[in-house]
């Protein structure tokens, strides 16, 4: 990772600018001192910390609260584990794990190994590295819901692209996003389309710190292309690559907005349900706030374990 | 640095290497345009087309139908100008609270060591920590009913701009920066009497030009892409960010002007990564990994 360059030398111009006075502390004591030092400190601190408790600290234990009440008319109520049976005896509990877990695996295999690839590829290149960077990142900035209606055309069974695609190669025709069986892979690669380009642009960047040396020497070894990938490549870059596989864990576990958006949530035979769409549908068309936290406080403690290796390993590339 | 990759340059350099090397060269850089820009390409031309041509097969390369109308009738019939901009408003609003509140927060606990300054950044990057996803229902009954002040800022922007002063990893990316300018300039100030303020607006925003670039183009970008807060936040129509209307709309308008409002609704941030490609790629690579 690279340090910010700084140029501090145009700060000395301020200087010119500052009304001199006596210092306002030399007055009283050094309690008095450290304790307007700490004011002002706190000062600059306040709002920051007014939104964070507002927004994250309190709704964090609030999470927490909810999963076991329940709220009726305004009436909250202390029901235990009621609201965790309720969840675990939803039909749709199960299949919204299988279906996370296949979104996420698929999505690994894609999201995990096709940037990488990519990378390495574009790495290897002397001409137009920039213009590929650019082209990996580009749908990154799209709006969602740009890039998911834009694929829902592609994915159309009647002109879309995608089957004309097919068609042109000889293969059959597909219903993408109505076949069950074909819905969620449908989903991951219109995902991967859309997130890729950051993972990408990050492993180019491990890629181009590796020291050209320890390719010399694995050629003197004798390695060939795969090898040298194998010996040199990934292990030079394993830190990288384990934090963005934790990392993409959460996220991918996580995933909502594509199935949302392309098949409307729960997709043919509920085949794109995933569990945060799941709490999405008992809180804010159940309005079941209770069974919702208690889904939510499943994800997270399943979660928690991946973000506690995430940061683990994090500070370990920081130092 | 070395410039030397997987493949030796002797390698290259052999007409069998050179060879090699430009076909894949040309297959991929056609691939990736093709598979990157090719969809761009085909919802851009497709604006153009009339009804029928869009659901033509095979699909039409060049349209023959020209109808830039498509574009005046989203703008018109989808109240593009409003959706539009209600997004510039959140975008820049969030913008605003981000860069005061956060740079604030981060020269603080960088550079004036509060007391509990530790505990408290370790609080923030805990938040990190938790799944985005499972906050959104007890965030959403906050935003419904604010404690202590007991207000609703449903189908308000404050119910976008607060919390997107809460971003940990931009404070970490802030803070980080900060305690790389060096002391001695700070406490050099400081004896002649600058205030803290006085310090953070002359010395310090100066030299953090290039990290308050990126964390402001995350913070308008991230705006502009959020889909799910917007959606349960703001249900009035006429307060919707451009995802969002556009998405309530989807079902009502024919297919050649709502893919001429997808167009519109990319531009924005396609011009901003554009411009601004550079400091993109190096906020994404300085940062490190989003957390």
């Amino acid at each position: 990772m690279s340090a910010p360059s700084l140029t501090p030398s145009k700060a000395g111009h301020s200087r010119r600018h500052t009304p001199r006075e006596t210092p306002r502390t030399t007055s009283g004591g050094s309690f008095a001192k450290s304790l307007r030092r700490n004011l002002t400190a706190h000062g600059f601190l306040i709002g920051a910390v007014l939104c964070f408790a507002l927004f994250s600290w309190y709704p964090m234990v609030r999470e927490f609260f909810l999963a076991f009440q329940k709220t009726e008319g305004g009436e909250v109520t202390w029901v235990g584990l009621d609201n965790l049976a309720t969840v675990f005896n939803d039909p749709a509990f199960w299949q919204a794990w299988r279906n996370t877990l296949l979104f996420t695996l698929l999505a690994l295999a894609f999201g995990f190994a096709v940037p990488f690839v990519v990378a390495i590829v574009i790495n290897e290149f002397h001409h137009g590295k920039g213009y590929l960077r650019l082209l990996v990142y580009l749908p990154v900035m799209l709006p969602p819901v740009a890039s998911v209606l834009l694929f829902k055309y592609l994915y159309d069974p009647g002109y879309g692209l995608l089957n004309e695609l097919l068609g042109f190669l000889g293969l059959p025709e597909q219903q993408w996003l109505q076949d069950a069986d074909l819905s969620m892979l449908s989903v991951v690669l219109a995902s991967t389309w859309m997130n890729m380009g950051g993972a990408a642009l990050i492993y180019l960047a491990a890629l181009q710190g590796i020291p050209g040396e320890l390719y010399e020497a694995a050629e003197l070894d004798g390695a060939g292309l795969f090898r040298k990938i194998w010996h040199v490549t990934i292990p030079q870059t394993r830190l990288i690559l384990s934090l963005m596989l934790l990392m993409q864990v959460i996220a991918t576990m996580q995933v909502f907005v594509e199935p949302f958006l392309l098949t409307g949530g729960a997709g043919p035979e509920g085949s794109t349900t995933t569990v945060v769409y799941l709490i999405y549908q008992y809180a804010f068309n159940f309005n079941d706030y209770g069974a919702a936290a208690a889904l939510g406080l499943l994800l997270l403690v399943l979660l928690a374990g991946f973000s506690a290796a995430y940061v683990k390993l994090s500070r370990a590339e920081d130092e | 640095m070395s410039t030397r990759t997987l493949i030796s340059p002797a390698q290259l350099a052999r007409p069998r290497g050179k060879v090699l090397y430009w076909t894949v060269f040309t297959l991929v850089v056609g691939g990736f345009t093709l598979t990157f820009l090719g969809p761009l390409y085909w919802l851009i031309s497709s604006g153009f087309k009339d009804a029928q041509e869009v659901i033509r097969t095979p699909p039409t390369l060049v349209p023959e139908t020209f109808e830039p109308g498509n574009y005046q009738q989203a703008w018109d019939v989808m109240d593009l100008a409003e959706l539009l901009g209600n997004t510039l408003y959140y975008a820049f609003g969030a913008l605003a609270f981000q860069l005061v509140l956060d740079v604030a927060a981060a020269y603080s606990l960088s550079k004036l060591r509060p007391m509990f300054g530790k505990a408290i950044l370790g609080m923030m990057l805990a938040t990190l920590m938790i799944p985005a996803t499972v906050l959104v229902v007890p965030q959403y009954l906050t935003v419904l009913d604010v404690p202590i002040v007991e207000r609703n800022l449903l189908n308000t922007p404050w119910a976008i701009w607060l919390p997107s002063v809460t971003n940990a990893f931009n404070i970490f990316l802030l803070k980080r920066f900060f305690d790389s300018i060096p002391q001695e300039l700070l406490d050099a100030a400081s004896m002649d009497g600058a205030s803290p303020m006085r310090i953070l607006w002359s010395i310090v925003l100066p030299v953090s030009r290039p990290i308050l670039g990126v964390v402001s183009i995350f913070a308008v970008v991230g705006v502009w892409k959020d889909f799910l807060w917007p959606l349960l936040t703001l249900p009035d129509p006429a307060k919707q960010t451009l995802n969002v209307g556009i998405y309530s709309l989807s079902n009502g308008v024919p297919v050649n002007v709502l893919i001429a409002a997808l167009t519109i609704a990319s531009l924005p941030t396609l011009l901003i990564f554009l411009i601004f490609q550079r400091n993109i790629m190096s906020g994404l690579t300085a940062g490190g990994l989003k957390g």
